[in-house]
């Protein structure tokens, strides 16, 4: 896409050029540094890999809220974030407790599907009552109005949950089965890891399966299409909305415990911040809008996050490459509404439409 | 690009203001302007007609830089337009209006048209901080032609108010005014008189004539009211689906029977005829 | 006609509980047990009792105003009003039970029914419509497990905590003591004493609607200038203390708390002229109205000389402490008029406004510090950075800025955002700490030196701010109205035409967020001058912000309103500190009210009274006609 030709040369696109060209040279160079030098073996370079899909996969949970949501109202709920805070801040009693008597681990997997349902709730509630009092009386209103909303709304949700739990860090307590490792080919993965992405992927072909084959999931699709055929189809708008950012919420919530086993510390009120922000990367990454692509996005930038600093950023020389482990995850924000802001799957809504 | 250089050297068809050759616009996979030629000759009033779906504002949305054509070369005033942006164009001397008006809707009428004669405007933003007398002298002559042109448009008296509070007939006014405020020697009408009752689409009939006749303005018109169509056009283009059926003065394209067909369906056709 | 029509039977209702909600919100997250730290009044009221108080009487005021104009008479007004107040203590009252000890019983019981009972209330509904029977059993259950698992779920983690504090850590004593109006220990007694109080508010807010108009005002203003120098006590404290000896001083004040017979007396004088002002004020604004432009122009060319006398004098008017206030607040009306030439005239929402800001305060710490990392030994001095801030500030923002050129606007809004993590991220990096110092920044930044004068104190740097802030209005308000603002303008309005006008957009886009951020460079660098030294902490997200709700509280594209903006937003939790930890809370929420309420801000931009004046000139038009 290299145009020089004088009579329309613009020094935008110029820049644009020129700034990809750096990032595929600074890209090669510190991979090929880091690969030459061979400092990080094959076996590391797997666990590396394994840990950034299961951070992924919560990426990918998260980012189906933004997904539906913008497939449906072509707004981004920038407080999903917070939606996903709710759940996991919430849940961390509720671990504490069953850890207390003992349930937690004398039945795991039930205790954790409680913990899921539970948050899933509490996320589901926290997003009805935003789309409900926040957005519902934005519908329609220029673009940047409901963004605004939104970061109001973000801002608002962090701070009341910093007044209700209090602003001290929570963790969640430890569960003992998901402790260990699975050893595969002489490679370790630890236990948490597995589950984590296997959890992950179970709820995705659950909403895939709500959104493909369901009535609901049908109604879903018309809206998003084209919300006045759907009304004159007799179609309860309000209601599908509602249920989207309902699904969306609770995928955030649910996400919020997965995230807690994997990193149990850290729970507070701004957990959601950075998560919310690197999810949205994530869908727009598979291209916003698109089911499939919020989830290869969220492990896309799982893995990246994962191996960039170790790969690139430590390959060109820069010290303590992994506490730039957020600047990796931003950076591709910016490069993919730079360069290919459809995504990579695609926007689902085609912009005549948007 | 071998033709380049012969586009831009060939000598000015004095005849021509406007000619495409081969243009092509798809759609991922849609076609919804196919290889189409067309000319509008310099001083006409000329016309773009066809059904709806036929590509009509498509065809407006490329000569004026909103899309980019996949194929084929557009030249205005002999010289090539086509991958340009379309502030580039406007300047070139070519300016629009819209079929579902597009002012700036909280910006006062007067302000509208001042921001149409933008490529004509020279001061920069050092000028205006500093208070340069030539920057105030510019920003005066604007003001004073945007009101030149409010009175030309009929809307003499409601240049302070907000374009949004205008009525109907007056946004569209003003947007023509908006569009004619960068003194383009091509202005490219889309469905002037939409939504207008008998007596406005008279005087607007009247206006574009007056437009042409004493402005000196080739018009293109995309218009639906065919008596507006035949009353003053000297040359008509016809489009469906994307390509060209039928070209040239309106009582020959009133006769034309694959117009008819493609306006009117097959049995018009033949009632026509019959 | 002495009957309650069912809408208004609901409106008590709905707005009680709501009103109650609030209460109940406000002291859930802490609010009220940290406002009552604050005294309005000595030994009379707290700030946060007057916020138990004032949501009843308000309420009770709204409601009574919708039963009077439905005509309802004034015994069912105060009555309502008694009902609002009940209402508004509900919620409170409640949670009081949950938390003691006698009724934690209640507290389980209501969990454990709440999914039973609301499950059978939509399957009653159901059945009066006529539902279908499998359809209601099944909805019926569905609700019983979605509810239960949260409610059964909260259940058991109070049950196994022991008590609500350990969850929610602002149900606490404190929190007791002034909702139960300091009866803590006899919990009934308390709980009378609040529904009584709240009863009694909510009485006197209707009672206000039965008043006449004109005592009406006086009474309110009266009560409201007494509040807001009660509530602003050590503030109005710090001011008099420069203009009033220390005796008298003592007798308005014990510490920073307002006496009860100046209160009183502040009450009477601020009625009466109330009072006064709702009498003649109508007469004056016409009189004005009425006099010559030429004598009209004096007048207010003589308020403007005021304003600015006033302006020029102030660091010696408040004093040290309220100037130092004054810096921070005017720091942030520059960054404020800076932003909004990107957000307010050119419509592009920059969330990553904090990137200037940062490079500013960077650059100024790095040239002029005398501390390890300012490597020029103090060459450079304040004067002579200050441009290159600015230059440098600029040339962050036309880097920013050049990728986000082609971006639609909610996009550009979250790729700014990630611009301004990725620079703070960088900012506490080991990658750049040789150069900016990682987490512990940059120290030992001089003081600015004026002409031999070392500028030390807040009194002296305000007029640093004062000078910037008003380059910046002037710049921004010449270039609002040329040619520039008008592209600026354009854009905001439609891009698409924007361009199809001959505008380069991309050009002017640039222009607006380099000008945008050649001011946050500057503010930064003040910033930097006044606190000394530079943490990477002090450049987050927050400050984008906070800048962002002034702008909009104020008014987008409005400078008036920023300023306001700023000196709400921004001196407000500098002065009263207990707002502080709930700035952000209070942002969040003003910026979802107002997008849904007020979009154009408190104080709106011309745009607004163009749209009025308009719309009178309009009028007379119709009337010539007629």
């Amino acid at each position: 896409m290299f145009k020089w030709r004088t009579d329309d040369f613009s020094w935008v696109d110029f820049t644009i050029d020129v700034l990809r060209v750096i990032i595929v040279l600074g890209v090669v160079i510190g991979a090929w540094n880091t690969l030459s030098s061979g400092r990080i073996s094959l076996a590391q370079w797997v666990n590396l890999f394994a840990a950034g899909l299961s951070q992924g996969s919560i990426y990918a949970l998260i980012a189906l809220g933004y997904t539906l949501v913008y497939g449906i109202l072509l707004m981004i709920n920038f407080a999903h974030g917070e939606v996903f805070m709710a759940g996991a801040f919430s849940t961390v009693f509720l671990a504490e407790a069953l850890n207390r008597t003992g349930f937690l681990n004398a039945q795991p997997l039930l205790a954790i599907l409680l913990m899921i349902a539970f948050a899933g709730l509490v996320s589901m509630s926290v997003a009805i009552l935003l789309e409900r009092i926040a957005y519902r009386p934005l519908r329609g209103s220029p673009r940047l109005v409901p963004l605004i909303t939104a970061i109001g709304a973000s801002f608002f949700l962090q701070y009341t949950f910093r007044g209700l739990y209090g602003s001290g860090f929570k963790a969640y307590p430890g569960v003992n089965a998901l402790q260990g490792a699975i050893e595969i080919g002489g490679i370790s993965i630890p236990v948490v890891q597995v589950f984590v992405f296997c959890a992950a992927i179970f709820l995705m072909l659950c909403l895939y399966w709500l959104v493909e084959r369901t009535r609901v999931g049908k109604a879903m699709r018309a809206v998003s299409e084209n919300k006045e055929v759907a009304r004159l189809m007799g179609i309860d708008i309000d209601w599908v909305i509602m249920f989207t950012f309902g699904v969306g919420g609770f995928l955030a919530g649910s996400a919020g415990v997965i995230n807690g086993l994997f990193r149990p510390q850290g729970v507070n009120f701004y957990m959601g911040f950075i998560p919310g922000i690197k999810a949205f990367t994530a869908a727009v990454l598979g291209g916003i809008g698109n089911i499939p692509g919020a989830m290869l996005g969220g492990l896309f930038l799982g893995v990246i996050e994962a191996i960039g600093p170790n790969l690139v950023l430590a390959g060109l020389g820069i010290p303590g490459a992994n506490q730039l482990k957020d600047v990796i995850a931003f950076t591709m924000l910016v490069l993919v509404l730079i360069f290919r802001p459809q995504g990579i799957l695609g926007e689902r809504l085609s912009e005549t439409k948007a | 690009m071998a033709n380049e250089k012969q586009a831009n050297g060939r000598p000015k068809d004095q005849g021509r203001i406007l000619e495409a050759k081969g243009m092509t616009k798809r759609f991922s996979g849609l076609v919804a302007v196919d290889n189409l030629d067309f000319y509008i000759p310099a001083g006409a009033i000329a016309s773009i007609i066809g059904p709806n779906g036929a590509g009509k504002t498509t065809f407006f949305n490329c000569i004026t830089g909103f899309y980019q054509i996949d194929e084929g070369e557009i030249l205005f005033d002999g010289a090539r337009i086509n991958g340009k942006t379309p502030d580039q164009i406007t300047r070139s001397g070519i300016s629009r209006t819209f079929q579902n008006i597009r002012l700036f809707n909280n910006m006062s009428a007067i302000e509208n048209i001042m921001v149409g004669q933008e490529p004509h405007l020279r001061s920069t933003w050092i000028g205006a901080i500093l208070g340069l007398p030539s920057t105030r002298g510019e920003d005066a002559r604007t003001e004073e032609r945007a009101r030149e042109l409010l009175r030309f448009v009929g809307l003499e008296g409601k240049g302070d108010m907000l374009s949004k509070n205008l009525s109907y007939g007056d946004q569209r006014r003003l947007e023509i005014g908006r569009a004619l405020a960068s003194k383009p020697k091509l202005i490219l009408l889309d469905e002037p008189t939409a939504g207008m009752n008998p007596r406005e689409t008279i005087e607007t009939t009247d206006f574009i004539r007056r437009l042409r006749d004493e402005v000196g303005i080739t018009v293109v018109l995309i218009e639906h009211d065919m008596r507006v169509v035949m009353d003053i056009s000297e040359h008509i283009t016809v489009l469906d689906y994307g390509r060209k059926i039928a070209e040239g003065l309106p009582a020959a394209i009133q006769t034309n029977p694959d117009v008819i067909e493609a306006y009117l369906g097959r049995g018009a056709a033949q009632a026509s005829g019959a | 006609m002495n009957m309650l029509r069912a809408e208004n039977s609901r409106s008590i209702l709905t707005l009680g509980l709501l009103s109650g909600a609030f209460i109940l919100f406000t002291g859930a997250v802490g609010m009220i047990a940290a406002f009552h730290e604050r005294e309005v009044v000595d030994d009379v009221i707290s700030l946060g009792q007057l916020l138990l108080l004032l949501a009843p009487f308000a309420t009770g005021f709204v409601v009574s105003d919708r039963l009077r104009a439905s005509g309802t008479g004034s015994l069912l007004i105060i009555s309502s009003g008694v009902a609002v107040g009940l209402l508004t203590a509900l919620p409170t009252v409640i949670m009081l039970l949950f938390n003691s000890d006698e009724y934690r019983f209640l507290l389980d019981l209501t969990l454990k029914l709440i999914p039973f009972v609301a499950a059978t209330y939509y399957a009653w509904q159901q059945y009066r419509i006529g539902s279908d029977q499998r359809l209601i059993i099944g909805s019926w259950l569905a609700i019983v497990v979605l509810i239960g698992i949260v409610s059964f779920s909260f259940a058991l983690i109070f049950e196994i905590k022991g008590d609500l504090r350990s969850v929610l850590p602002n149900i606490s004593r404190d929190w007791v003591e002034v909702v139960t109006f300091d009866h803590p220990k006899e919990l009934m007694t308390g709980i009378a004493t609040l529904l009584l109080v709240s009863a009694g508010a909510g009485a006197a807010g209707s009672f206000m609607v039965l008043v006449p108009p004109i005592p009406r005002q006086a009474l309110l203003y009266g009560l409201g200038v007494t509040l807001l120098v009660g509530a602003f006590g050590e503030t109005v404290r710090l001011i008099l203390q420069e203009n009033v000896d220390r005796d008298t001083l003592k007798q308005i004040f014990r510490r920073d708390t307002l006496r009860q017979d100046p209160a009183l007396m502040l009450f009477i004088v601020s009625t009466v002229a109330g009072f006064l002002w709702a009498m003649f004020g109508q007469q004056a604004r016409q009189g004005f109205a009425n006099l010559e432009p030429s004598r009209r122009r004096m007048v207010n060319g003589v308020g403007l000389l005021i304003f600015a006398g006033i302006l020029l004098m102030l660091p010696w008017l408040i004093g040290r402490t309220l100037s130092d206030v004054a810096v921070t607040i005017g720091i942030f009306v520059l960054m404020g008029l800076g932003l909004n030439i990107a957000i307010g005239l050119a419509g592009l929402l920059d969330l990553g406004y904090v990137t200037n800001y940062a490079v500013g305060a960077y650059i100024l710490a790095v040239l002029t510090s005398i501390g390890p990392l300012g490597r020029l030994d103090g060459v450079f001095t304040f004067w002579m950075v200050i441009p290159v801030a600015l230059l440098a500030a600029m040339c962050a923002g036309f880097v920013f800025a050049v990728p986000v050129l082609r971006m639609r606007g909610d996009y550009l809004a979250i790729a700014t955002l990630g611009f301004g993590e990725i620079i703070g991220k960088l900012a506490i990096s080991d990658w750049l700490k040789p150069l900016i110092g990682g987490a512990q920044g940059v120290q030992a930044i001089p003081k600015p030196v004026f002409f031999g004068t070392e500028l030390r104190n807040p009194e002296q740097l305000y007029y640093i701010v004062l000078v910037a802030s008003l380059v910046t209005l002037f710049v921004s308000i010449r270039l609002n109205n040329s040619r520039t603002g008008r592209q600026w303008m354009a854009i905001r309005e439609d891009e698409d035409v924007a361009t199809a006008m001959g505008i380069d957009t991309a050009r002017a886009k640039l222009l607006a967020f380099t000008l945008s951020a050649a001011t946050g460079g500057v503010a930064g660098a003040i910033f930097a001058a006044k606190v000394g030294t530079v943490f990477p902490n002090s450049f987050t997200v927050f400050i984008s912000i906070n800048v962002l709700s002034l702008i909009i509280v104020g008014g987008i594209a409005s400078n008036p309103g920023i300023v306001v903006g700023a000196v709400v937003l921004i001196g407000l939790p500098e002065l009263l500190r207990e707002f502080s930890d709930f700035r952000f809370l209070m942002y969040g929420a003003l910026l979802v009210i107002m997008m849904i309420k007020r979009p154009q801000g408190f104080i709106p931009s011309k745009l607004v009274s163009h749209e009025i004046r308009a719309g009178v000139n309009a009028k007379a038009a119709a009337a010539a006609a007629n």
